[in-house]
């Protein structure tokens, strides 16, 4: 059933990443570089492994957490 | 809420602090509190111009904060609400003449010595020096914000720096709110603000075409006060100088154009 998605979902959705980012005194480019720096360091050890990795801001509970997803072959 | 000296704050402009704290002052005056509104702007002036008092002023807050003159010779008593007086801001470009320390000491002498049960402070938008100064005496603030995005999210950040002080007794203020367009789903609602903000709100205001016909009259600005039981505005007011004491108001419906 079709629905049109209100204008305020994502409004909402658009506030809260930003305001994890604000909290956490990041900026989403500042993750990029990271990851891509990460990625760096991760081919020197494992020159084969490219796919799969992710950087991502979470929630836990009252802190912000900085996870690293570094699936290995 | 047991602050007596509150900072009505927002981060964001435009936003609504100017006119909720003209309200808001004359909304406690009129419950028989002595208030104090202080513009704290630097350079720019409102308060006085929102509260139709423009006319009057002769001193102001730098006057007063370097000696030239005594806050009582300061102070402008609103002749159409009993127990409210405003304290202009002063159109000096020069942020380095509000003096935190003095400004402080200032608000201490009102509440403590002049016999004032509330200051409300008006605070400059931003994060600066003019907020800075505005936020050092408060024991409480009501942070002004508009359901959307950019709003929010400076009032997130305004927050964040009102702890920082240890500025504890903080509650929100939903201005501008467009009940028709919340049910539509185009507006953020109260209940995504809050749950986004973590803040108890007292008030909660509809936009209302009113309050700028009230600061553009062709007869006097000022607030509607010779309407019975109301301050300026819609039913926003009433109800939310009610939930500074703590009763629960009903929520405000859209009805016709507010």
């Amino acid at each position: 059933m079709w629905r049109r998605e209100r204008s305020k979902e994502k409004a909402k959705e658009r506030l809260k990443l930003v305001l994890a980012y604000d909290r956490a005194k990041l900026s989403p480019g500042m993750v990029e570089n990271l990851k891509r720096d990460l990625l760096e360091v991760l081919r020197r050890y494992f020159p084969a492994q490219e796919e799969g990795l992710s950087v991502a801001l979470e929630e836990r509970g009252e802190r912000m957490v900085l996870m690293a997803d570094i699936p290995l072959k | 809420m047991k602050a007596r000296a509150i900072v009505v704050t927002s981060g964001k402009g435009g936003v609504g602090k100017t006119t909720t704290t003209a309200n808001l002052g004359a909304g406690l005056a009129r419950l028989g509190e002595k208030v104090a509104v202080i513009d704290v702007d630097v350079g720019l002036r409102n308060l006085d111009v929102v509260m139709g008092l423009e006319g009057r002023v002769v001193f102001d807050l730098i006057d007063v904060l370097e000696g030239r003159a005594k806050v009582r010779q300061a102070l402008i008593r609103d002749k159409r609400v009993e127990n409210l007086y405003l304290l202009p801001a002063s159109q000096t470009k020069d942020k380095e003449a509000l003096d935190p320390v003095r400004f402080q000491e200032l608000v201490r002498h009102l509440l403590e010595e002049e016999g004032f049960d509330r200051v409300l402070i008006d605070s400059p938008a931003g994060i600066e020096k003019g907020f800075q100064t505005a936020a050092t005496p408060a024991e409480g603030a009501l942070v002004v914000v508009n359901p959307e995005v950019a709003s929010v999210r400076d009032a997130d950040r305004i927050i964040g720096l009102l702890e920082a002080r240890e500025i504890r007794e903080n509650l929100l203020v939903i201005n501008r709110l467009r009940p028709k367009m919340v049910s539509r789903g185009d507006m953020l609602s109260v209940e995504d603000v809050v749950e986004i903000l973590g803040l108890k709100p007292i008030g909660i205001i509809p936009e209302d075409e009113q309050v700028l016909h009230r600061h553009h009259p062709r007869g006097r600005a000022g607030p509607r006060l010779h309407q019975p039981g109301r301050a300026f505005g819609p039913q926003g007011d009433e109800p939310r100088r009610h939930r500074l004491y703590g009763h629960r108001p009903p929520h405000p419906r859209g009805r016709g154009a507010l």
